[in-house]
């Protein structure tokens, strides 16, 4: 929508597009609930995607800052649009998070016993990862813990990390006002009970609300012949599928792993749509798997669960676990993830 | 709301709270079982426990005598009491006195003595007294290694409830000296942990102490003691102790866990503005849960972001208007909002409305976008995350789920509208829903769905409440129409509003009022298909038609009461089972509502709007001939009359005349008259009884002429109001003629 580049350039002209979009009667709500609609009358997912672009960073990205998100497990969690969130007070939130963290971890102790818990919390902000120019700016929370080495040098230890991005989120933008930031997507690596801490401050502070976000099987899917699609210049690792297969006392769980040029290879052979991933494609690849399978040990893997999918572009865990492994595929694992978040926030 | 009923809304928590005890100690099957199966559910049976438990307590005081197998019973039947009492109110500290007195007297055995200190749960304190008393028993050494570590523990596990600490600090020397015993040691650390005061701090202590450690090597609650020591006087402890913080007392082993939680929900009393949501256990939270350890709807608190970091920027507007902004923590009645309405602070999380009235009147006159999303946001992930098929059957959990259903939809009664949270969180719920889990609530949510197109809601809504309609109990379809009917009934009031609100504010509805009126009509006749084949499903039954006919009383009434242009008849699978329906009640109903029909149809004729709306909406003759159509069929039916008869029959029923008294039914003309009407025929034959007691044969046919005006007259006595109105306004003519 035009309207809304318009309004953040000038203040005056912001108002009067505001009031036409009153008067049209399409306030922020009114178009959530559209939305909803929309996406509860057809299909969740679309039948055909983009296939993934090679490298869509921006220029300006900080390479140390890039690896510190990949090859790390992270947990998911969807987030709904911060409210009054704004770039220019990072410091200040860091500050006012640190001290949070520090009298929460005191809460419920009656007396100090031993020294005392040092902790600092960083905001920093992730140039470049994000899909258009209109997504925000996504940024990297960590916690970091100082102890005085002997030595007498300062040591720093990253305890906790946490980021929180948007990539390609242009259906929630429209349906915002402009005092939210809207960065839906939020990955988490480290203990939870430090979340927990930081979860509810960014909710007291930014009245927002987090939810744990899993990838089911139809998800899985996708992502893997997303992943299986993407050109690489060398394979770091096996593609490997893991089903479960849920009976008592313990479920039982299939590993199937394939040289990822045969998975490649299947890929290609499978895939006809240029440029394109399509539903018919995802499921002609998914059943090639199985059929094959079923060659071999008779089990038809179409009635179990699929549990996880790693491939080297990444690995994804229904428990909403990920593992970004190639740099270049960044942005794109980030998009798909970005669609899910989106879809359980409306 | 009264106070009054305040303190009885705490009561019922109190009850609740209870059951998540029984809840949670399923292992013991020999409480719960009692508890769930006796509980506060009987209050009668209540107050005798409590007689009992006076009893018991008598019983065990005066200590076993020589033992019969009589004497067992009864000491199990006092024991019982005692448990069931203590788990679900807790004991009195005096009833607490007693019985640590009879448990460390060595009076009776182990067994009984661990079942005794199991099931002693202060209901509000321990007093300080009872300690000191307790601790001199362990001196005379006639209680068992046992009971003492038992006595240790639980001192331990109700240290917050004992009211005169100081009382028991001065016996510090004595727990002090327990340390020596091996088995008792781990338990006095603790308890000395907690009872340590600076002044406690000795240099012998210290000594002692440290001599322990040397003989039982490094002990994690003796280096939790010590390292408390150091923390007093660090000049005492030279060693050097681990730095990091560990858990040093196991907790796991608390055998009051449960109890203590339900202690502490009784004494802390809700604050009177904002109704909490009771609190689940620790153990059955969901992530959510886990993180928001109160409660899930947050307290109302101003933002913590502004306080600290605005002041900064304060801006030149601020400086001159020196208004100082009115936290909304200080809030607390209806004068104080009016007065601060300008400059009232939002609370940080817009979830906090929810349970807050003055809150919610607040966003009800201010309308804030940016309120109402963060509101929306919060509400409807939390719907979604609470919601309870997404988890497994959790009793808790659907207590949770329950009580979260209830305070929306009491906020949105209040508010009198809908949130848009609600109607999302329906759209994804519904397609998974039973029926059955939380119905009434549901079905609340679904009346307070926002007026809206209904073909749009259709495929949304209306097709999923369909098929459930269809395929569970009467009990669900008449729950249903209700639901409807207040839906309806919602959607009426908002339009009728809006209709005067149009000349000054444009409808965010984007609808002409001809629109809105299409999509009303259009709910109507979803309902009347519903309750068409509704009661061919269930054999016309006369429980459903009362619901049906319920729902079309608001539909006979929207023109008068509402002041909008529509009328939407009574569709004739509703009209004809209803005509000719076995009860009296259901004909009276269908007789108010044609009488409702005919005042709106004529109040329209006249009324401006119609004319206005006629060219929109379709609102033509073809109604007027439909209602006059079913005017004559009833008139036909009730009041035999010959002109109206040959119609009738010939409309309805598609049967030659001449087979009927083929078959020998001769009197076919009058056998639905108001005489021989079956839902009547009772009325007639006691009419006639009443009238003459003596006559051996009851003749109906002999209800005509002047008797039959007696027996109308008798009708209406009966109170067959609907009947009266509507044949006083449509017979009127007919009648004088005669």
């Amino acid at each position: 929508m035009d309207t809304y580049d318009d309004s953040e350039l000038t203040p005056s002209k912001s108002a009067s597009s505001k009031l036409k979009e009153y008067s049209i009667g399409a306030t922020p709500l009114q178009k959530r609930l559209e939305s909803v609609r929309k996406q509860t009358t057809f299909v969740s997912t679309p039948h055909r995607k983009k296939i993934l672009q090679c490298s869509q960073l921006q220029e300006d990205v900080d390479p140390q800052k890039i690896a510190l998100l990949l090859h790390k497990q992270w947990t998911l969690y969807s987030l709904t649009p911060l409210y009054k969130f704004s770039y220019a007070n990072l410091k200040e939130y860091s500050r006012l998070l640190s001290a949070f963290l520090t009298a929460e971890k005191h809460k419920g102790l009656a007396v100090e016993v031993g020294e005392d818990i040092n902790v600092k919390v960083i905001f920093s902000t992730l140039l470049g990862v994000k899909g258009t120019r209109r997504d925000s700016e996504a940024f990297l929370v960590q916690i970091l813990s100082e102890s005085q080495r002997p030595a007498g040098k300062l040591e720093e230890k990253v305890l906790w990390t946490g980021w929180f991005c948007c990539v390609f989120g242009d259906s929630l933008l429209e349906t915002v006002s402009k005092d939210f930031t809207c960065l839906p997507l939020f990955l988490v690596n480290g203990a939870e009970s430090n979340t927990a801490i930081i979860g509810n401050w960014f909710q007291n502070t930014f009245d927002c609300y987090f939810r744990p976000l899993s990838i089911n099987a139809f998800n899985l899917s996708w992502m893997a012949a997303m992943w299986t699609a993407c050109k690489m210049d060398c394979y770091m690792a096996t593609t490997e599928f893991l089903w479960s297969v849920p009976c008592s006392p313990q479920s039982l769980d299939i590993s199937y792993t394939i040289h990822s040029e045969d998975a490649k290879a299947l890929w290609d052979s499978v895939h006809k749509t240029p440029g394109e991933v399509t539903q018919e494609e995802v499921d002609l690849f998914m059943d090639c798997l199985y059929s094959h399978f079923h060659r071999h040990f008779k089990i038809h893997l179409s009635a179990t669960r699929l549990v996880r999918v790693s491939t080297s572009v990444a690995s994804a865990h229904t428990d909403g676990k990920i593992k970004i492994l190639c740099h270049k595929y960044l942005i794109g694992v980030l998009a798909y993830l970005t669609e899910l978040a989106i879809f359980q926030i409306e | 709301m009264s106070t009054q009923k305040g303190v009885k809304n705490s009561r019922a928590r109190k009850r609740t709270s209870c059951g998540n005890v029984t809840y949670q100690i399923k292992e013991k099957p020999s409480y719960s079982g009692r508890i769930s199966k006796h509980g506060r559910s009987n209050p009668e049976a209540y107050e005798h426990a409590k007689d009992a438990l006076q009893e018991a307590l008598k019983f065990f005081e005066k200590g076993p005598i020589r033992t019969s197998r009589i004497k067992n019973k009864s000491m199990e039947k006092h024991l019982k009491i005692m448990e069931k009492v203590a788990w679900i109110d807790g004991l009195a500290p005096e009833e607490i006195d007693v019985l640590l007195n009879v448990a460390l007297s060595g009076k009776f055995g182990n067994a009984v003595n661990t079942r005794i200190f199991k099931c002693l749960i202060p209901a509000t304190v321990i007093s300080g007294d009872s300690v000191v008393k307790a601790v001199s028993w362990l001196c005379v050494g006639k209680c068992s290694g046992t009971i003492k570590v038992l006595f240790l523990r639980w001192l331990v596990a109700m240290f917050d409830f004992i009211n005169e600490k100081d009382q028991v600090n001065l016996l510090y020397g004595f727990f002090f000296a327990l340390l020596q015993d091996d088995a008792l040691c781990p338990y006095a650390c603790h308890l000395l942990y907690l009872l340590t005061k600076k002044e406690n701090v000795k240099p012998f202590r210290v000594r002692k102490l440290l001599d322990l450690q040397t003989k039982m090597g490094t002990q994690c609650h003796l280096q939790a003691l010590l390292s408390l020591y150091k923390f007093f006087v660090p000049t005492l402890i030279s060693v050097s102790l681990p730095i990091r913080r560990k858990i040093y007392f196991k907790n796991s082993g608390n055998l009051w866990q449960a109890a203590l939680i339900a202690v502490r929900q009784r004494n802390t009393e809700p604050s009177p503005l904002s109704l909490k949501l009771p609190l689940g256990s620790a153990k059955v939270r969901s992530l959510k849960r886990k993180w928001n350890s109160d409660s899930i709807i947050p307290m109302p608190n101003s933002s913590s972001y502004d306080k600290e970091c605005g002041k900064k920027e304060i801006s030149l507007s601020d400086l001159l208007s020196n208004s100082g902004s009115f936290p909304v923590e200080q809030l607390h009645n209806l004068p104080q909002l009016l007065e601060n309405i300008h400059c009232l602070e939002l609370p940080s999380q817009m979830g906090s409305i929810l349970n807050n009235s003055l809150l919610l009147h607040y966003i009800n006159c201010i309308r804030d976008e940016s309120v109402l999303l963060r509101f929306y946001h919060w509400l409807s992930q939390l719907l979604q995350e609470e919601c309870l098929w997404y988890k497994v059957n959790n009793y808790e959990w659907k207590k949770q789920f329950t009580s979260l259903l209830d305070s929306v939809i009491k906020a949105q009664c209040f508010l009198q509208e809908g949130f848009y949270s609600c109607e999302t969180f329906l759209y994804k719920s519904l397609p998974l829903w039973d029926g059955l889990c939380c119905r009434s609530q549901f079905l609340q949510l679904v009346s307070w769905i926002p007026f809206s197109n209904f073909s749009e809601l259709k495929p949304l809504v209306f097709d999923h409440l369909a098929s459930l309609f269809f395929t569970s109990t009467i009990y669900f379809k008449c729950s249903l129409l209700q639901c409807l009917r207040e839906l309806l009934q919602n959607w009426l009031l908002q339009l009728s509003m809006d209709i005067h609100m149009k000349p000054m504010l444009s409808s965010p509805l984007k609808t002409t009022l001809g629109e809105s009126m299409k999509s009303v009509s259009k709910l109507i006749h979803y309902v009347s298909w519903l309750s068409t084949n509704g009661l061919r499903l269930e054999n016309n039954s006369i429980f459903l038609l009362h619901f049906i006919l319920d729902f079309y009383e608001k539909v006979c009434d929207i023109c008068i009461n509402y002041n909008l242009p529509l009328v939407v008849l009574v569709s004739p699978g509703v009209f004809y089972p209803a005509l000719f329906s076995l009860d009296s009640s259901i004909l009276n109903q269908l007789c108010y509502i044609m009488h409702r029909y005919r005042k709106n149809l004529t109040a329209a004729k006249k009324n401006e709007l119609v004319k206005k709306a006629k060219s929109q909406f379709n609102f033509s003759n073809k109604i007027y001939r439909e209602f006059n159509h079913y005017l004559t069929a009833m008139i036909g039916c009730l009041w035999t009359s010959k002109s109206f008869q040959k119609c009738f029959y010939h409309d309805i029923i598609d049967l030659d005349a001449r087979l009927l008294e083929e078959a020998g039914i001769t009197e076919y003309r009058s056998s639905l008259n108001l005489v021989h009407h079956p839902a009547l025929f009772s009325y007639a034959v006691s009419f006639l009884l009443q009238e003459w007691p003596e006559a051996r044969t009851i003749k109906l046919s002999a209800i005509r002429g002047k008797k039959w005006n007696w027996y109308l007259d008798y009708l209406f006595s009966e109170g067959l109001q609907g009947l009266k109105i509507f044949l006083r306004h449509s017979i009127h003519h007919s009648a004088s003629d005669e």
